[in-house]
This record gives C-alpha cells, sequence and structure tokens, in this order.
C-alpha cells in the first residue's frame, strides 16, 4: 500500500502548532482551521485584527512587454484599466465562459504583473496559463514565472488592521487605498509587497514577504505583537470561510466553478467585454444575449436549522431546484446564512425557498447581497 | 482532562449518568473541543423511542454536523430546552450538560460501555497520543 503524498507545509507551519492550532488537510495543504476557535477569531476581525497565513497562494509573475497583452488575452476584466500600483478582481476562463479560477491582478510596472491565485488551483492555473498564453495575440514577449514558492503571504484583517501594520512601517498606509499596493519595509523586511486586499470583508492587508521560516515568523511574531492592543488573534481556515461568507465572497469549487459561467455568479461587474477578446469572450456574448436559466441567492434561514454547502434547495411544491454552494453560521451576524443556485425566475418573484437540512425542510427568505457590509467611516 | 468516575462512554463520545432506571446523557469533552463552538443542538421530543447504537439526534457547530448515538434503547423522558437558545453550554461543560433524559428499558446494555478509564485509554489512541 502506497502512502499519500505528504502534505504540504507554509513556512510558519511549526509557528502554527506552537500557537495550538488545530491542523486540517486543505487541499493538500496542512493547515490552520481554528487557535482560540472560531467564532473568537471571526469576532476579532469584525471588532479588532486578526492576522491569517495565506501562503499557501499562489503567484505567478508576468514579465516582458507582452505581458499586459497575455493577461487581457486570459483575464475577464481588463488590467489596461489598471495604473501601477493598483490591483483587480478577475478570473480565468474556459471558452464556455465558466471558471478556471478567481484570481486578483496586480500591475507592478508596464512589464511587469503579479497574479495571485487560489492554493487548490495553484498547479491548474499554471499550467493552463502555459497552454493558453501562446494563443494569445500580441503575448509576444512574456516570461510566466511561478513564483509561489518565494513568497510567504500573510493577511491582516479587521478594523484595526492598518494601526497594527503602522507599528511595524514607516510607509504611509493611509495613503494605500482599497485595490491597491505599495512597496515597503515591514519588521525590518524590506521590498515587501503590502497590498489593501483581503477575503474578509473588512479595511485590512495582505503582504508579501520571503519565504523563509526564519522571516517568516519573524514578520508573524512581530505583526501578532503590534495587535495585541486590539485583541489581535491569530485566524484559522474556518473563519477565514465565515467571514467571506458572511461579505458573500465566492470561494473556488463553490460557488465559481468550471460548471458555473459568469452571469450565473453574478460577477458581471468583473467582466470587461466590449471591445476586448479573452477565452470565454465569445461564449459570454452569447449567453448575455439570451439570459441565463439560474442566479446565485443569498438566504436567511427562517426557522431554526443551518443550511450547509450541497443541502438541497427545494420550491413550495417540494421539488428540487438547486442546492447550496456554500452555508453557515453567522457568527458575527448570528444568524445562518446561505448562497445558492436558483432558477432566475425564483430570482425574479422572490418567493420564500426551502432547504433539505437533513430530514427536515427549512424555510429561507430570499435577502440581498451582500449579508454583512462593514460600517462607512 | 479527568473524565468522570460516575458515567459510562461510548466509542461515539457520548456519556450516561444512571441513577434507577433514567439516564442522562450528552456528549463527552473531546466531542465538544473537537467540535469547536456548537451552536445548534437537535435534540428529540419527549417520548420518543431510543435504540442502543442508533442516531436519535445531532449536534452542530459552525463549520460541522454530528450525529448523537444513543448508549441505550428506552424512551425519551425529558430534553434539555436551554440548549436551544444556549447551546455553548455543551462547550462549557460537557461533563455536566445533559442533553436528554432516557427511562431505560434494558439495563444489560450499559455493561457494553465503556467505564471512565476505558474511555480515556480509547480517545489516547484516536487522537494519537
Amino acid at each position: 500500500m502506497t502512502d499519500a503524498a505528504p502534505l504540504q507545509k507554509t513556512a510558519l507551519n511549526e509557528a502554527h502548532r506552537r500557537l495550538g492550532a488545530k491542523m486540517v488537510d486543505f487541499g493538500g495543504w496542512d493547515m490552520p482551521v481554528e487557535y482560540s476557535g472560531l467564532v473568537a477569531e471571526h469576532l476579532a476581525v469584525r471588532t479588532g485584527v486578526g492576522l491569517f497565513d495565506v501562503s499557501h497562494m499562489g503567484e505567478i509573475q508576468f514579465r516582458g512587454p507582452g505581458a499586459m497583452a497575455a493577461i487581457s488575452g486570459i483575464s475577464m476584466n481588463d488590467p489596461s484599466r489598471l495604473k501601477i500600483g493598483q490591483i483587480q478582481y478577475s478570473s480565468l476562463l474556459t471558452p464556455e465562459g465558466t471558471f478556471v479560477d478567481d484570481i486578483l491582478v496586480h500591475k507592478l510596472s508596464e512589464n511587469d504583473w503579479l497574479l495571485v491565485v487560489n492554493a487548490g488551483t495553484r498547479q491548474k492555473d499554471f499550467d493552463w496559463i502555459g497552454s493558453h498564453v501562446a494563443d494569445v495575440h500580441g503575448a509576444q514577449g512574456v516570461h510566466i514565472s511561478d513564483y509561489s514558492p518565494h513568497y510567504s503571504q500573510i493577511a491582516i484583517q479587521g478594523p484595526r488592521a492598518a494601526e497594527t501594520l503602522a507599528k511595524l512601517t514607516q510607509t504611509d498606509l493611509a495613503a494605500i487605498r482599497n485595490y491597491w499596493f505599495t512597496w515597503g519595509t515591514v519588521a525590518g523586511v524590506a521590498n515587501t509587497l503590502i497590498a489593501r486586499t483581503g477575503y474578509s470583508g473588512e479595511d485590512g492587508f495582505e503582504i508579501y514577504i520571503p519565504s523563509d521560516v526564519p522571516t517568516s515568523e519573524m514578520v508573524w511574531n512581530a505583526l501578532l505583537e503590534a495587535g495585541a492592543e486590539f485583541g489581535i488573534l491569530p485566524c484559522g481556515l474556518g473563519a477565514r470561510n465565515t467571514l467571506r461568507l458572511e461579505a458573500a465572497m465566492s470561494l473556488y469549487g463553490h460557488e465559481i466553478d468550471e460548471a458555473t459561467n459568469v452571469f450565473e455568479a453574478g460577477l458581471d461587474r468583473f467582466c470587461k467585454l466590449d471591445g476586448r477578446e479573452f477565452i470565454g469572450a465569445d461564449a459570454l456574448r452569447r449567453i448575455q444575449a439570451v439570459g441565463v436559466q439560474r442566479k446565485l441567492v443569498g438566504l436567511e434561514m427562517q426557522e431554526r436549522g443551518i443550511a450547509r454547502d450541497g443541502y438541497p434547495v427545494l420550491n413550495a411544491a417540494g421539488e428540487t431546484i438547486g442546492a447550496v454552494t456554500s452555508g453557515s453560521p453567522a457568527p458575527f451576524l448570528k444568524n445562518n446564512i446561505a448562497l445558492a443556485y436558483v432558477p432566475s425566475a425564483v430570482v425574479e418573484s422572490g418567493e420564500d425557498i426551502w432547504v433539505q437540512v437533513r430530514a427536515n425542510r427549512v424555510r429561507a427568505k430570499q435577502v440581498p447581497l451582500p449579508f454583512y457590509k462593514r460600517p462607512k467611516k | 482532562m479527568a473524565y468522570p468516575a460516575n458515567l459510562k462512554y461510548t466509542k461515539e463520545h457520548e456519556w450516561i449518568l444512571v441513577e434507577g432506571n433514567t439516564g442522562s446523557i450528552g456528549i463527552t469533552d473531546y466531542a465538544q473541543e473537537t467540535l469547536g463552538d456548537i451552536v445548534y443542538v437537535d435534540a428529540p421530543k419527549v417520548d420518543t423511542a431510543l435504540e442502543a447504537g442508533k442516531s436519535f439526534g445531532s449536534v452542530e457547530s459552525v463549520k460541522a454536523v454530528s450525529d448523537l448515538f444513543s448508549p441505550v434503547s428506552g424512551t425519551v423522558t425529558a430534553v434539555n430546552v436551554e440548549l436551544e437558545s444556549a447551546p455553548e453550554k455543551i462547550n462549557a461543560d460537557a461533563n455536566s450538560t445533559w442533553i436528554i433524559k432516557v427511562a431505560i428499558t434494558n439495563p444489560a446494555e450499559l455493561d457494553a460501555l465503556l467505564t471512565a478509564e476505558a474511555y480515556e485509554a480509547f480517545i489516547k489512541e484516536e487522537s494519537g497520543h
């Protein structure tokens, strides 16, 4: 009997274990799912600051005069709209207009771009890019590298995130707007990419540092110390999921996948079709013309019962009309929420729907997304 | 964690406190620790028939659902309604927080359950210590 491949570890693996984290296999990575408790971690991010090791995510560099053209040919959003230092959310699509992965595109310079991709799809994305970029018109003179092993990535999220990070850098964080980045020295580590991005629905930053263990641990510990006065907690994948769900942010493999198109997922605003050619664009123009059969909807449970991933969704007549893509108790909102795909007609009528929660049918109301929006300052 | 010697245990991490012909049933500290913050308890109604080894409800944390298996056969005589609004009581004190009480119909079934010592040995093995 052969052993399964050993789990991959980030540079902070020992640090998590020393903090007493409960570890779990996440797409082949040995990751912390929680430390002190999911609810406490979730609430720390909503009211103070939380720290996440997201080093398992991938970084793919595009360099050369053909870099922007290459990205534009494979990305649904338009990289030509970006200024240096700016970031946009986008996706790599199949020719059918469905999702290979969702990504963040960073413009470092005219000829230097960074794509940040999901951990579970890192290899798939890199292989897919490699086999498709050659066909992109104008994409000559581009060199694409997988830089994932070179970076540790740490997310600092919450209303006190900026104050926390400010203690460790001279960089003026107030000057970094949402979805912009800059370079600075953090905890003595020069050339740190400091991005105002995140997956929590709160203000916050993601920083990219060298992936050696001493540097990674030093910065991680410095952040924990800097955030101590704000009640900082290390946060695991459990809280990461409940936070992004309250903010109605898609998770690859749940709301978006290779069987779902951009319009079904409600991500049209990140898809720039006019005057552009990219893989999936033609299919999306056809879909746009006829409309979609199903749409992503937000649900709030109205009776006792928690809708969870994969549970069937039913209409008033008890017929199965869809399924929950992500569902969970919402620790900050203190209700039970879910995202689900249902027929477009059901979304239009706004009718109540039912979720099959094991032996029970539990009523749910359609609610506007996002479930949670952070208060304006 | 010391498990009370006056309780009997199952391999599915339930405990039962026997007083005469009545049993109080809950989940162990190991179970609540593994589950995390408990948000929901799905308990059966009074008068429901229970069968030893069969599922009688579930306990849910934010991220998981865990079935509850009955240590004994019998009939439900009481349900801890406090857990409807405060399920986190189980996290706070799993070993003393009962979920249901049962009229035991076949006391011989208790002999098949684990003692505190046997349960502690069992979870040491489970958690790989």
